[in-house]
C-alpha cells in the first residue's frame, strides 16, 4: 500500500453510530433544556428587538374627508388628507412618526377653520384598521361620520403600526435620552475603578498578609450579596441626604446624583470584586516571589513584578463584572439617582412613566451592547485565568510584619467600617418612628401592610420564589450542565446549548424583564398562560441567573473522571442511574451553592421582576422599591434588611445543612 | 418534545394559582388607591356582597396604566377602580373600556360622568393638587410660606422644591396641564422653566414630595393634599398650601374592562362604587366626591380647596398627553446637573 | 488442519478500520485479527492511535470508515450499552462515594441477578483479586495497585467476552507495576477471557501479551509474538521502538551482504539491490566481542579470521548493573558509535577498559538490513 492512498479516506459513506437508549434520552433532555432557553430567552429578546424596530406612524393616505359649505350642504367632493398636507405643507415626515400613544388633529388641515363657524364635516376611514377618535371615543368603523366645527375640533387620528429604525433616530435625536449613555458609562468607569482598587487591597490583606480576624473580614466583604442593589441608596439618603447623620462631609455637594450612584455602587458590588482578585491572588505562585527575593528585588519593584502581572485576569475579570453590574443595574440610581438620568432607569421610564414599550425597546437594545461588550471580554480572560490555574504552582505563604499587617488591619477595619455602617444605618433607620423628628424606637414601619408594596405577603412571595428558584432552577441547571458535559457526540447542538447557557449573563435584568412582557404579554402565544403568576417570576429569574450557575456545575462536573459514562456503558447500565447514584452525591458541596446562590439572587433581585410582577406576586425587593418610591423611605429599609436577614439565615442554615449533609454523603471524602 | 414546555408552564402555573382558588367569583381589580384605603374598601364591598372576591392589583398611577396598556390585547384586568380620569380616557380611546350606566348614576354629579351614553368611566372622587410646607425646615432655611404657584418661582426657594416628573406621576402631569390650562400654552411653558430653576429634583411618585416634606428632606414639596392631611395626621410639621391661582385635580374614577369574563360581577362592583356608602367611603380621605352633598370636611385638610380647584378639561388633557410629556421630558429631563 | 482452527478461534475481527478527526487521520486503514482467549498488546508511542482502536473497538468514539466483528456478529455502529466488553481505564474511574463491594456490584444490577447472588459474586471477585476483606471500604482508602485490581474487578463482574485495558499500569509505582502485570496476566489466563491492552511500556508488552501489535501514525508496523517483534523486527521503527538498535548508514552488497564504509560483511539475507542505500542493524547484546584479550593503542593488529569480525577502541564504558554498555568506535563507521553490552564476566575476562582496543564480531545472522531514507 503505497503512502498517498494512506493520506486520504477511502470514498464511501461514514459509519453512523446508532444511538443507545441513554444517547436517545439525553439528547432529549437537552433538546428539552436547550428548548427552555430558547423560549425563555431567545424568543423574549427577539419579541423585543423587533419591538424596537416596530414604529408608529400617522398614515393620513387613510383617511377620508368632506367639508360643506356654510349652510352645512356637502358638495359630495372627497378630500384626501394626504393631498391636503401636500398642497399647505403643514406636518412634515417627522411629525408622521410618533409613539403608540399619538394623536394628530385634523383641524390644521384646514387653514381657515374655526370651531364657532357653521361649516360641517364628514370624516371615514378609507380601510379595514384605520383609527381616528373624537374627543376619547375611538372609531374603527369605515362609515362617514358628520361632525360640527366644534366637535370636528375634537377629531384626531392615530397612528399605525410600521417597522423601521424611527425609534432609534427619534431616540438619538433626543438629548435627554442620549445623555444618558454618557451618564451611565461615566458612573460605570468611576465605580469600577474606585471597587477594584478598594478590592484589591482587601484581598490583598486577606491573601499576602498576616493580620487578625481574616475569617471576619472575609464575612463582612461578602454581606452585600445579601441584599438588593438598592439598600445602600437608602442607607446614603439617610447619611447625606438633606437631614442625613454626617450629610457635613459632602460639603454642600448632593448625595442625590452621581456621588450617591457612585458609593452606593461601590457597596454593591464590592463582594463581587473581592471574590475574584482573591481568587486570583490565591493561585499567584510562590515560587516567583522566592525568585524575586533572591534577586533581591524590592517590595514595591516585586509588586510591580510579580504581584499585579500573576493577578491581572483576576483584576480585568473583576473590572468587567463590576462594570457589568453598575451600567445594568436600575434600583440604585433609581433611589439615589436624583436627576441624573442612566439607561436603565430610562428603560423604566419610558415604560412606566410614558408606556412608550418601543422606546422602553430601544434604550434595551442600547443597554445591551456595552453589557454584551464587557461580558464578551471577560469571558475571554477567564478563560485565559483557567489555564493559569491548571499550571501547576506552589502556594505563596506571607510572613508576618508587624507595620505591614497593621496598616492592611486598618484598612480593612475601615473598609469593612463602610459596609457594615450601611447596613447599621438601614437597621436603625428602621426603628426609628420619624425620622427627625421622633427618634423614638418603634416596630411602626414593619407593619408593611400599610404601605405600598404588597406589605407582608411580598416578603413571604419572595421566600416561596427564593425556595422555588432554588429547587426548580439548581435541577434544570445541573441536569442540563450534565447532558451538555456528559453526552457522546452531537458537537453542533451542545455548542448550542453552551452558548445558550452562557448567554443570560449578557442580558441585563431590565432588558429581560422588559422582553417578558413583550413575548409572554401576547395572547397568541400558548405560554400566555404564565403571564402574571409565580411561574413567570421564577423562570425569569432562573433564566436571569442561568450562567453563574451553569459555571458551577461545569467547574464541578470537569472535575468527575471522564470516564464514569464509558464504565457505565459497558456494565450496561442506564445513565441516569449513574447520574443519581454517583454525579449528584458527588456533586452536592456544587449543587447547594448553586440553590443558595439562586435563593439569594431571587430575594434580592429587582430589576429583572419590576416589570412582571402581579398582585399575587409582589415581591419584598420590588416592595423595597415601591415604597422608597411612595416617600415611605423607613419601612423600605426595613423590608430591606428583613431580606438581608433573611439571606443571612438562609446561608447559615445552608452552612449546617451541606455540612450535615456532606458528613453523612461525603463520608469517602474524609477518609 | 415541543409539547412538553407548554406543558410544564402550564402545570406550573397552575399548581400556583391552584393555592388560591376558591367558589366565589374573583375580580382582578387594578387601582392607583392608596395602600392603606383598599383593605377597607374591600370590607365595605364585602359586607353586602361576600360572594364576590377583589384581588388589588395595587400601584401608581402611571403604572397601573402602563400595565393596562401593555395588556391591550389580553387585559388581566376586570375593573379599574381607582384611577385617573386622564388614565381612563387614554384607555377609553384604545376602545379597552366597556359602557356602563351603573344603577343610580343619575345621582352623581354629571361633571363626575362620561359624556357617552352608557359613559364609560364613572367618578369617585377628586384629587387635589397643593403644596406641602415644612414648617421647622423652612424657618431654619429662612423661607417664607408661598401663597401662589408663581411664588414658588422667587429664587428664595432655588433647591428647595420637590415636584414629582409627570412622566412617571399622575399627581406631575395634573400639575403640568393645570399650569397648562391656567397660564396658557405659552405661560404655561414659562412659568415651568422658571419654576424648574427652583426644583431639587424630580420624583417619580406623586406623593413622595409630600413624604419628603414631611420627613424633613426637603421643606417644600408639590404633591396632593390628601397626602399631605395624612402626613400632619400623622405628626409632620406640615402645613397645606393652597395656591391662589387655583389648582389642578383629577378625579378618581372607575370602569369596566371590555371583554371580561366575570361582566355581571363587574357590574355589580360598579353599581357599589357610586352608592351613597361608597362615597362616603371615599370621603374619609377625599374631601370633594362624586355623589353631592355627600362630603363632609376631612381633617387636616386646607380651607377653600374646593373652591380653587380649576375648571379641569380632561379631554385636552389626555389627548395632548404625549406631546406634553415628551415637550417636558426634552426641556427638563436632560438636567443632569441637581441644584 | 491450522487455518481451520484458527478461522474458528477469530473471535474480534477489524477490517479496513479508518478515523478522522477533521482533516488529522487517526487511524489508517487497520485490519486486525484477534482470536478467542489472547492477550494483544496495542503497542507504540503516544499518539500513534492505540487508544483511538481500543476506543472503537469498545464502541466509545466511533470509527469513521471500517468494520469491527465481534464474535461473530457486527458491532460496528453499536454504541457502548450494547456491546460486549469490560474495561479498565489507567485513571481507575473508581466511583468515589460507593464502597468497593458497592462499585463491583455497579454492573450486577438490573441484570436479573438476586441480592445474595449478587453479594456472593461480589465476595469471589474480591477473592478473585486478592482483596477479600477490604469491601467495605471507599477507592480513596485503597492504594493505587489496589484501586486498579477493584476496577478490574469490576470489569470483569458480568463475565464480558472482551476485556479493555486502557494503560492500566501507567499510574503506579514502578514495583507495583512489575508485580500487577504478573497478577493480570495470571488471571486472563485463568478466565481465558479475550484481552486487549494498551500500553506504551514495551516491557510490559513484551511480558504480558501473546500477541503485540505495534503501531505508529496511525498504521500497524508489525504484529507478531513477543520474540518475533523482537528478534525480527519488520521494520526500522519497530527495531527501535523495542529494545535496543544500534543504526549504521550502509549500502546493500550482493546478496546477504551488506557494506559498512568500504568493508563488505555477511548480513541476513536481504532483498536489496547493489549499492542501495539502506541502515544496518544491529542489537547491542549481539555484538560478539572476540576472545584475544584488550590491547593497548599502538600495539599491532591481531589478525581476525572470523569474516564480520574488525578492530574497535573502547571510547566510553557505562555500568548498569547487570551488563556493561560500551561506546566502541572503528574507522568503518566514521563518526557514529557503535554501541555494545557486554556481559560483566566478558568485560572481566577481555581487561576491557576506556581506550583500549579490542576485536569485535556482528554475526551475520543478527546482522538486518532496513531501508533508508536518502539525503
Amino acid at each position: 500500500m503505497s503512502d498517498a492512498t494512506l493520506n486520504t479516506l477511502p470514498e464511501g459513506p461514514n459509519i453512523k453510530g446508532k444511538l443507545s437508549r441513554d444517547d436517545i434520552i439525553m439528547r432529549a433532555g437537552m433538546g428539552v433544556i436547550a428548548l427552555y432557553l430558547v423560549v425563555t430567552m431567545v424568543f423574549p429578546l427577539y419579541a423585543m428587538l423587533s419591538k424596537s424596530f416596530s414604529t408608529y406612524q400617522f398614515d393620513l393616505a387613510t383617511y377620508e374627508l368632506q367639508v360643506s359649505d356654510e349652510e352645512g350642504n356637502f358638495s359630495g367632493e372627497i378630500l384626501n388628507p394626504l393631498n391636503l398636507n401636500a398642497t399647505l405643507g403643514i406636518y412634515g415626515d417627522d411629525d408622521m412618526i410618533t409613539g403608540s400613544d399619538g394623536r394628530l388633529p385634523l383641524t390644521k388641515l384646514f387653514p381657515d377653520f374655526s370651531f364657532r363657524s357653521t361649516v360641517k364635516y364628514k370624516i371615514r376611514n378609507k380601510v379595514e384598521g384605520g383609527r381616528f377618535l373624537v374627543g376619547s371615543t375611538l372609531h374603527t368603523e369605515l362609515d362617514w361620520l358628520e361632525l360640527d366645527s366644534n366637535t370636528f375640533r375634537r377629531a384626531q387620528i392615530r397612528p399605525v403600526k410600521a417597522t423601521g429604525f424611527g425609534n432609534f433616530i427619534n431616540y438619538f435625536s433626543t438629548p435627554a435620552l442620549f445623555n444618558s449613555i454618557k451618564n451611565s458609562l461615566f458612573i460605570a468607569v468611576i465605580s469600577t475603578i474606585v471597587t477594584v482598587s478598594l478590592a484589591f487591597w482587601f484581598a490583598y490583606a486577606l491573601n499576602r498578609s498576616c493580620m487578625r480576624f481574616k475569617g471576619f473580614f472575609r464575612l463582612v466583604a461578602m454581606a452585600p450579596i445579601l441584599v438588593p442593589s438598592l439598600l445602600p441608596g437608602i442607607a446614603l439618603v439617610y447619611l447625606f441626604g438633606n437631614q442625613g447623620m454626617i450629610k457635613e462631609l459632602l460639603f454642600g455637594a448632593s448625595i442625590y446624583g452621581p456621588i450617591g450612584i457612585v458609593i452606593g455602587s461601590v457597596f454593591f458590588t464590592f463582594p463581587h470584586a473581592f471574590l475574584i482578585i482573591s481568587t486570583a491572588l490565591a493561585i499567584s505562585d510562590a515560587r516567583l516571589y522566592e525568585a524575586a527575593v533572591s534577586l533581591r528585588a524590592s517590595p514595591w519593584r516585586t509588586f510591580w513584578t510579580v504581584t499585579i502581572p500573576g493577578a491581572r485576569y483576576g483584576l480585568i475579570s473583576a473590572a468587567f463584572v463590576v462594570f457589568n453590574l453598575v451600567i445594568t443595574d436600575f434600583g440604585l440610581p433609581k433611589v439615589i439617582g436624583g436627576q441624573f438620568n442612566v439607561l436603565a432607569v430610562d428603560i423604566y421610564k419610558q415604560v412606566i412613566g410614558q408606556q412608550n414599550f418601543e422606546m422602553g425597546a430601544v434604550v434595551s437594545v442600547v443597554l445591551v451592547i456595552p453589557a454584551i461588550l464587557a461580558f464578551g471580554i471577560d469571558r475571554m480572560v477567564q478563560s485565559k485565568q483557567v489555564a493559569l490555574l491548571s499550571a501547576r504552582s506552589v502556594p505563596y505563604q506571607p510572613t508576618p510584619s508587624a507595620k505591614m499587617d497593621g496598616i492592611f488591619l486598618a484598612y480593612c477595619t475601615g473598609v469593612a467600617l463602610f459596609v457594615l455602617g450601611m447596613l447599621a444605618v438601614c437597621q436603625f433607620a428602621a426603628l426609628i418612628k420619624f425620622w427627625p423628628y421622633d427618634l423614638n424606637l418603634s416596630l411602626n414601619n414593619y407593619q408593611f401592610d400599610k404601605m405600598d408594596g404588597g406589605g407582608w405577603a411580598s416578603y413571604f412571595n419572595s421566600i416561596k420564589l427564593g425556595l422555588i428558584t432554588a429547587v426548580v432552577g439548581t435541577s434544570i441547571v445541573f441536569f442540563g450542565a450534565y447532558l451538555v458535559e456528559k453526552s457522546n457526540g452531537f458537537r453542533i447542538g451542545r455548542a448550542l446549548f453552551q452558548m445558550f447557557a452562557m448567554l443570560p449573563m449578557a442580558i441585563p435584568g431590565m432588558v429581560l424583564g422588559l422582553a417578558y412582557i413583550f413575548f409572554f404579554n401576547n395572547p397568541a402565544n400558548p405560554l400566555n398562560a404564565v403571564y402574571g403568576t409565580m411561574a413567570i417570576l421564577v423562570i425569569c429569574t432562573v433564566t436571569h441567573f442561568y450562567t453563574v450557575s451553569h459555571l458551577t456545575a461545569v467547574t464541578a462536573l470537569k472535575q468527575m473522571d471522564r470516564e464514569f459514562e464509558s464504565v457505565s456503558a459497558s456494565l450496561k447500565q442506564p445513565t441516569l442511574k449513574l447520574f443519581g447514584r454517583v454525579t449528584v452525591p458527588v456533586c452536592l458541596p456544587s449543587i447547594l451553592d448553586i440553590s443558595i446562590y439562586l435563593f439569594v439572587n431571587a430575594m434580592t433581585t429587582v430589576s429583572a421582576v419590576v416589570f412582571l410582577y402581579s398582585p399575587k406576586t409582589t415581591l419584598a425587593s420590588i416592595a423595597v422599591l415601591n415604597m422608597d418610591d411612595a416617600g415611605d423611605v423607613a419601612p423600605a429599609a426595613a423590608m430591606g434588611m428583613m431580606i438581608f436577614y433573611t439571606n443571612a439565615a438562609a446561608r447559615i442554615i445552608h452552612l449546617i445543612a451541606s455540612r450535615g449533609i456532606l458528613k453523612r454523603t461525603q463520608a469517602w471524602r474524609t477518609q | 418534545m415541543k409539547l412538553k414546555a407548554p406543558i410544564f408552564a402550564t402545570l406550573a402555573a397552575g399548581a400556583i394559582l391552584a393555592t388560591s382558588a376558591v367558589a366565589e367569583t374573583e375580580l382582578t381589580v387594578y387601582t392607583a388607591v392608596e395602600a392603606e384605603d383598599l383593605a377597607r374598601y374591600a370590607e365595605t364591598f364585602n359586607a353586602s356582597h361576600p360572594d364576590i372576591k377583589i384581588n388589588w392589583v395595587r400601584d401608581s398611577t402611571g403604572i397601573v396604566t402602563a400595565k393596562l396598556l401593555a395588556e391591550r390585547d389580553n387585559p388581566q384586568a376586570d375593573v379599574v377602580w381607582g384611577l385617573a380620569a386622564t388614565s381612563l380616557l387614554l384607555l377609553k380611546s384604545e376602545g379597552m373600556l366597556e359602557g356602563y350606566a351603573p344603577v343610580g348614576v343619575e345621582k352623581l354629579d354629571a361633571k363626575f360622568v362620561d359624556g357617552d351614553n352608557p359613559p364609560a368611566w364613572v367618578g369617585m372622587d377628586a384629587w387635589v393638587a397643593s403644596v406641602c410646607y415644612n414648617t421647622v425646615e423652612a424657618e431654619k432655611a429662612g423661607l417664607k410660606p408661598p401663597t401662589s404657584w408663581k411664588d414658588l418661582t422667587d429664587p428664595m426657594y432655588a433647591g428647595h422644591l420637590i415636584m414629582p416628573n409627570p412622566n412617571s406621576s399622575g399627581t406631575g402631569f395634573l400639575d403640568v396641564s393645570s399650569w397648562l390650562q391656567m397660564f396658557g400654552e405659552e405661560g404655561g411653558w414659562a412659568y415651568m422653566d422658571a419654576l424648574h430653576e427652583n426644583i431639587a429634583r424630580y420624583t417619580h411618585s406623586g406623593s413622595k414630595p409630600c413624604k419628603l416634606a414631611a420627613a424633613g428632606e426637603i421643606p417644600i414639596g408639590i404633591s396632593f393634599a390628601f397626602r399631605g392631611a395624612k402626613s400632619k395626621a400623622a405628626g409632620a410639621p406640615l402645613e397645606i398650601i393652597v395656591p391662589s391661582e387655583g389648582v389642578g385635580w383629577d378625579m378618581e374614577a372607575t370602569a369596566i374592562v371590555a371583554g371580561t369574563a366575570n361582566l355581571e360581577a363587574a357590574k355589580t362592583l360598579v353599581d357599589f362604587t357610586v352608592t351613597l356608602e361608597a362615597n362616603e367611603m371615599y370621603n374619609t380621605g377625599y374631601a370633594v366626591v362624586a355623589m353631592p352633598g355627600v362630603a363632609k370636611p376631612v381633617e387636616h385638610f386646607p380651607e377653600g380647596l374646593l373652591d380653587a380647584m380649576i375648571d379641569n378639561d380632561f379631554e385636552f388633557a389626555a389627548n395632548n398627553r404625549a406631546a406634553i410629556l415628551s415637550e417636558w421630558q426634552s426641556r427638563y429631563d436632560g438636567k443632569s446637573d441637581p441644584k | 488442519m491450522n487455518e481451520v482452527t484458527a478461522a474458528a478461534n477469530k473471535y474480534l475481527s477489524i477490517d479496513n478500520l479508518w478515523k478522522a478527526f477533521g482533516d488529522f487521520l487517526a487511524l489508517k486503514d487497520i485490519s486486525l485479527d484477534i482470536n478467542e482467549g489472547e492477550f494483544v498488546c496495542f503497542l507504540g508511542p503516544s499518539g500513534c492511535g492505540k487508544t483511538t482502536l481500543l476506543r472503537a473497538i469498545a464502541g466509545l468514539d466511533l470509527q469513521t470508515k471500517g468494520s469491527v466483528m465481534q464474535g461473530g456478529a457486527d458491532v460496528s455502529n453499536l454504541p457502548p450499552s450494547e456491546r460486549d466488553f469490560g474495561i479498565v481505564f489507567q485513571s481507575y474511574a473508581l466511583f468515589p462515594n460507593l464502597t468497593i463491594e458497592k462499585n463491583i456490584a455497579f454492573g450486577l444490577e438490573n441484570t436479573g441477578r438476586g441480592k445474595s447472588e449478587i453479594v456472593v459474586r461480589v465476595a469471589e471477585l474480591l477473592d478473585l483479586v486478592g482483596l477479600p476483606d477490604q469491601g467495605s471500604k471507599y477507592p480513596a482508602q485503597l492504594s493505587g495497585g489496589q484501586q486498579q485490581r477493584i476496577a478490574l474487578a469490576r470489569a470483569i463482574a458480568t463475565n464480558p467476552g472482551l476485556l479493555l485495558l486502557d494503560e492500566p499500569l501507567s499510574a503506579l509505582d514502578a514495583k507495583v507495576r512489575v508485580h500487577l502485570r504478573h497478577e493480570i496476566k495470571e488471571l486472563q489466563r485463568k478466565l481465558g477471557v479475550t484481552t486487549v491492552m494498551v500500553t506504551h511500556d514495551q516491557e510490559e508488552a513484551l511480558s504480558m501479551a501473546d500477541r503485540i501489535v505495534v503501531m505508529n501514525h496511525g498504521v500497524i508496523e508489525q504484529v507478531g509474538s513477543p520474540t518475533d517483534i523482537y528478534r525480527e523486527p519488520a521494520t526500522l521503527f519497530v527495531a527501535d521502538f523495542i529494545g535496543e538498535m544500534n543504526q549504521i548508514p550502509a549500502q546493500a552488497g550482493g546478496s546477504g551482504k551488506v557494506k559498512i564504509g568500504d568493508a563488505e560483511m555477511k548480513s541476513k539475507p536481504h532483498e536489496f539491490a547493489p549499492g542501495a542505500p539502506i541502515v544496518a542493524a544491529i542489537r547491542p547484546e549481539d555484538v560478539i566481542p572476540h576472545g584475544d584479550g584488550a590491547r593497548s593503542p599502538g600495539a599491532p593488529d591481531v589478525i581476525t579470521t572470523a569474516e564480520n569480525a574488525f578492530e574497535v577502541t573502547v571510547e566510553e564504558m557505562e555500568f548498569l548493573g547487570s551488563f556493561w554498555r560500551c561506546r566502541l568506535k572503528s574507522d568503518r563507521f566514521g563518526d557514529a558509535a557503535l554501541i555494545a553490552d557486554f556481559s560483566i564476566n566478558a568485560v572481566r575476562r577481555l581487561e576491557l577498559g576506556e581506550g583500549k582496543q579490542m576485536t569485535i564480531e556482528l554475526p551475520d545472522e543478527r546482522l538486518m538490513a532496513f531501508p533508508r531514507a536518502e539525503g
